[in-house]
């Protein structure tokens, strides 16, 4: 059947400027590009190009510019190309359209409507680059008192897992990213002093060094979950909902079940790796509570319990149930949350944005007085330090990065990743794609992404002459409204700028 | 609550888990298990969780009464033996070891369940043995006297399932309906009679002959050896297998 989808890029290749090296035939996981020996031309097979830059980057001649094909139907504000391109690719087959990474609709973002306070005159702004500055993080719950003896504390406290800097980086499974992507990540984190996320995907022995750095996910699939995992991980997570995709399952299509996927996961080779929507044994509040107290007994009380939920529109009583059911962390991902795979109508459509969860879910559990007996992460949407110091100061202890750390490695956010054959090898299923991550190179960028941030974050916090993060976290009196309603203001619980 | 009461001969500890409340009792068979006992008899156990959860070593342990949610939820090893019923969660994603219950189970037993075996002498409940799987030598079986509720086999990715239906009366159907559905991996062996409409639409039918009848033989004797039943009788029984007719259920779901 003849396909209506016309090409999504537009390769333009200045032929003055091709040696015909190859180089972008060899780099092009999608055959996009080949040589034509009879002409001697490098030719393109547009309709298969994603867009992902990995040839213009690596073409040594500047050659290729790879932009948005400008093809025109008609214009027509309510029929968008992306509308009449998704619906002839179902009409081809009948299917769900797949997407990969986050929400793309412009959706309101409210990062860019909050401004930050600084000292002037009243009180004195800190040099962050002389003077002492503590992003240092405690996750778990805090109890009602300490008693504290002879500068001692008596008794022992629930666990508790420090953080350098109040940045981790998300969930991504192996089998969605590739070995090289999630190696890096975990030793990052290890480097750096926070954590990383296995995701649901099972956990690769080898990996199990950085143990010290690692969050475990305890999912609907139970893939690879058993006592060793649950007890060589820092923390331990249950994954009730994902923000790309709140209230549906996950399928890892069997192709990409290679043998050492299948050996993580512990399921045969080749089947469809099925992650039901819900967990079936959690059907309440009640229930959630009996899933956190297996995993306490499994780890000894020993590693904090979080539950994570997508950001919909109940979460702050949502949140208020996982707490009381024993949770020590509650993390909540917003509707501009990424995923390796998800249907596209759900991602596009389904949830609601972080900031106004978090700011109601802060608000609901200090309301109830139990703000305290559990820590808030939230995910989904962020893309610099300034999102990440803003959500502190709404009520955050601390954030997941997925997308950030996939840029800081190659990712050029083309939302491909679904296909397993990601360029830049990062959600590449095929083990020679994942090669072309170097894991020293990588490890290194994702560590200066930390510390970028990290110096970011507190020469605002510096700005704000405040000292220690701690200070800052729900402290919303350093935050202003730009351009909100009065709704909106009153949810996130701040001021207009000007007041 | 209590603190659980101990009685000790030789290798063996009775336990009189009365008024115990989970968090101690499990912390007292923690503590006897690093101690080295290897029979731990637990008695007048009223709905506490998670028996067997996060023991470090095979033992074996019998419960009298009815244990609660969740028995040998992560279980790695232990042998448990129930005179009594016992309630949701049997076995939940349990890697290895042995639980024997002598009455009924509830919902989702041996959910997610990858290593081990379970044998229930009586009925379970809804959604048993969903999302079970097994890798290489890693293959959990679950054998049920009775009969079972909606949604067995749910999800099924591996392992061996054997639905009895001893119980059943002449002429008398299985309870469950969506059997299998979604099942894309292991085997489901069913004696006693199931109509088509009760079968998800994932699963085929055929006879048990050859390799499939010698497991289902070597798992019904080790049923009926659990229980003192007569093996014989019950293979002389009509058998029938259910397995996944697609590796991929839902292969074509996707628009790439």
């Amino acid at each position: 059947m003849k396909s209506y989808v016309l090409p999504e890029f537009w390769v333009d290749r200045d032929d003055y400027r091709c040696i015909r090296c190859g180089v972008c035939v060899n780099q092009c996981s999608y055959d996009t590009h080949y040589y034509d020996p009879e002409d001697d031309v490098v030719r393109a097979r547009e309709e298969r190009c994603t867009g992902c830059q990995r040839c213009a980057v690596f073409c040594p001649t500047n050659a290729l510019t790879i932009r948005t094909h400008p093809y025109e139907y008609r214009p027509n504000a309510n029929w968008r190309k992306e509308n009449i391109r998704d619906l002839n690719r179902q009409a081809d087959t009948g299917g769900v359209v797949l997407t990969g990474m986050g929400n793309d609709k412009p959706l309101r973002i409210y990062w860019d409507h909050l401004v930050l306070n600084a000292s002037q005159v009243t009180n004195p702004s800190i040099d962050p680059l002389r003077e002492p500055m503590e992003l240092d993080t405690f996750l778990g719950a805090k109890p009602d008192q300490v008693d504290v003896t002879c500068g001692r504390v008596q008794g022992s406290l629930p666990p508790q897992i420090h953080l350098s800097t109040p940045i981790m980086f998300s969930a991504m499974s192996y089998g969605a990213v590739s070995y090289q992507a999630q190696l890096s990540m975990m030793r990052a984190a290890g480097e750096y002093g926070t954590l990383a996320n296995t995701g649901e995907g099972g956990w690769r022995r080898e990996l199990r060094v950085y143990g010290a750095s690692t969050i475990v996910q305890v999912a609907s699939g139970r893939f690879g979950v058993d006592r060793s995992y649950l007890n060589e991980a820092a923390m331990v997570e249950i994954k009730i909902g994902q923000g790309a995709k709140p209230g549906i399952g996950g399928h890892l299509p069997g192709e990409k079940v290679t043998p050492p996927v299948a050996e993580t996961r512990m399921i045969p080779v080749g089947t469809d790796a099925l992650s039901p929507a819900p967990q079936h044994d959690i059907y309440s509040i009640e229930d959630l509570s009996m899933l956190i107290y297996a995993l306490k007994e499994a780890t000894h009380y020993e590693k904090p319990v979080a539950v994570k939920i997508s950001a919909v529109h109940n979460a702050a009583a949502i949140a208020s149930g996982i707490v009381r059911a024993g949770a020590d962390v509650v993390v909540l991902d917003g509707i501009r949350g990424g995923t390796g795979a998800a249907p596209k109508i759900i991602r596009d459509n389904v949830g609601i944005p972080i900031e106004l969860a978090l700011a109601a879910v802060d608000q609901r559990l200090r309301e109830e007085g139990i703000r305290s007996r559990a820590s808030v992460v939230v995910a989904g949407g962020f893309r610099n330090s300034g999102d990440v110091i803003k959500a502190i100061a709404l009520g955050a202890d601390a954030v997941y990065i997925g997308t950030p750390a996939l840029v800081a490695i190659g990712c050029t956010v083309c939302q491909k990743c679904y296909t397993g054959k990601c360029p830049w090898g990062i959600t590449a299923a095929d083990p020679r794609l994942g090669k072309r991550i170097n894991p020293d190179i990588a490890t290194q960028r994702l560590v200066n992404l930390l510390r970028g941030w990290s110096f970011e974050i507190k020469e605002m916090l510096g700005g704000m002459g405040i000292n220690a993060i701690e200070s800052l976290r729900g402290n919303r009196l350093h935050l202003r409204g730009v351009g909100l309603a009065e709704w909106e203001l009153e949810v996130l619980g701040v001021k207009g700028a000007g007041r | 609550m209590a603190q659980a009461k101990l009685s000790r001969e030789d290798d063996h500890v009775t336990v009189d888990a009365r008024d115990v409340y989970y968090r101690q009792l499990n912390e007292t068979l923690r503590g006897l298990v690093q101690d080295g006992v290897g029979h731990i008899r637990l008695e007048h156990v009223f709905g506490q969780r998670y028996i067997g959860t996060n023991l470090a070593r095979p033992v074996d342990i019998e419960i009298d009464g009815i244990p609660g949610n969740d028995l040998g939820a992560f279980m790695d090893g232990p042998r448990i033996e129930v005179h009594g019923n016992a309630q949701d969660g049997t076995g939940n994603t349990m890697n290895s070891g042995r639980i024997v219950v002598h009455g009924n189970a509830g919902d989702i037993t041996a959910m997610s369940m990858r290593g081990g075996a379970i044998f229930i002498r009586g009925d379970v409940g809804y959604r048993t043995a969903i999302h079970m799987k097994e890798y290489r030598d890693k293959v959990p079986l679950l054998v049920i006297g009775g009969t079972a509720q909606d949604f067995f086999g749910e999800y099924m990715a591996g392992g061996m399932v054997v639905l009895l239906g001893l119980d059943l009366a002449a002429g008398e159907f299985h309870r469950a309906s969506f059997i299998g559905t979604g099942m894309h991996g292991g085997a489901i062996y069913i004696r006693g009679e199931v109509q088509d409409y009760q079968l998800g639409k994932e699963v085929g039918v055929q006879g048990v002959e050859g390799e499939d009848r010698r497991r289902l033989e070597e798992a019904v004797r080790s049923f009926a050896d659990h229980f003192d039943l007569d093996a014989a009788g019950i293979l002389a029984g009509n058998f029938r297998k259910l397995y996944p007719k697609y590796l991929r259920p839902y292969g074509t779901h996707y628009a790439y």
